[in-house]
């Protein structure tokens, strides 16, 4: 008899019968597996241009030649077309939350962030997606989605070629973009504005 | 051009899981210097154990004590090993069917070189001296007679 994949394990038991020798001892109940990868990295063109503009203060996007939407970080290609995306386009320091998770425990290998933190995605002004960021320089409780947010960047003596340049992302105080034009939905707002357009030039 | 960019990167993650109660014995065996296998229905026992049988998929609750000894089924050489293998010292990698098994589990050859392991062989664990209910306490398995 083959088991049938559409129906699901029975629960284990748990009633496991054990030699007798283990009668008496007290069960492992977790193990360690710690797991570990060491690599090497080295960016393709796309990434490179974006790492390389990090030092001289700048923020490089990709436009599609499709339908004209701006990646960050660019990776050479709109995944959505499988159409390369040779052309950079220079972002503003400036955008909005379009998500975010307030983070209560520490990370193991990141001493450097200070519990309560704020990582969110950060929709620069510009460009049709979001890219991850922290956000600082306001309380935790008071972070939103569609607050305007501008880049804090390192002093200009220590920047390089990464986004490490930006130490985090604080409020500007600007009033906040609609919800529902936020984060993902802002691509949305977006086509069906221009299509509106459209609909209202072809009557006109 | 600008200069070519790289960065040596890591990616690392302290796990620990549960192990539930037949992998949890499994490893409670190790560290009280016992190997478990678990029976099948049909009389057949497999080891390492799993939490269910394989053909059937019913539940598998009783496990039984297999080896020390065993037959070595199949084998290959590992020189050098790779910086995060469990053993410094090039090994055996052998396919070991103990005894009481009707199948074949996974571990290091502890030996001096690939000229002293053959198909067939016997062969019998090496514990580690400190044991924790994990893999590791079974530091592999030497020729049987070859002293622990």
């Amino acid at each position: 008899m083959s088991a049938d994949p559409s129906i699901p394990p029975a629960a284990l038991s748990g009633e496991v019968r054990l030699p007798e020798k283990l009668a008496d001892v007290e069960p492992v109940r977790s193990v360690r597996t710690p797991i570990r990868l060491e690599y090497d990295f080295i960016p393709g063109s796309a990434s490179s241009g974006y790492l390389n503009a990090f030092a001289d203060r700048k923020i490089l996007g990709q436009r599609s030649p499709v339908d004209g939407a701006v990646f960050v970080p660019p990776r050479g290609v709109d995944p959505r077309h499988g159409a390369a995306t040779p052309d950079y386009v220079e972002l503003p320091d400036t955008g909005h939350v379009g998500g975010f998770c307030v983070t209560r425990l520490p990370i193991p290998g990141r001493d450097d962030l200070e519990i309560p933190y704020v990582s969110a995605w950060i929709h620069l002004d510009g460009a049709d997606i979001g890219f991850l960021g922290l956000v600082a320089g306001i309380d935790t409780s008071e972070v939103r989605m569609g607050m305007r947010v501008r880049a804090v960047w390192k002093p200009d003596d220590q920047l390089g070629r990464t986004a490490e340049n930006i130490l985090y992302w604080e409020p500007t105080g600007e009033p906040d973009i609609p919800v529902t034009a936020a984060g993902t939905n802002a691509w949305h707002a977006k086509q069906a504005a221009e299509s509106g357009e459209q609909a209202a030039g072809e009557e006109g | 051009m600008a200069e070519r960019l790289r960065a040596d990167l890591v990616l690392e993650y302290p796990f620990t899981r549960t192990t539930g109660p037949v992998i949890g014995a499994f490893l409670t065996g190790l560290r009280e210097g016992i190997v478990l296998g678990i029976r099948r229905p049909d009389g057949t026992v497999l080891c390492p154990p799993t939490e269910y049988d394989p053909e059937t998929s019913a539940p598998l609750t009783e496990l039984v004590e297999v080896g020390p000894g065993g037959e070595l089924v199949s084998w290959t050489w590992v020189d050098p090993p790779r910086s995060q293998s469990p053993w410094d010292q090039p090994h055996g990698l052998g396919m070991i069917r103990l005894d009481g098994a009707d199948t074949p589990m996974v571990h290091g050859l502890l030996v001096g070189g690939p000229d002293e392991l053959s198909v067939g062989m016997r062969v019998t664990v090496r514990w580690r001296s400190e044991r924790e209910g994990h893999i590791a306490d079974l530091e592999g398995f030497v020729p049987e007679g070859a002293g622990q």
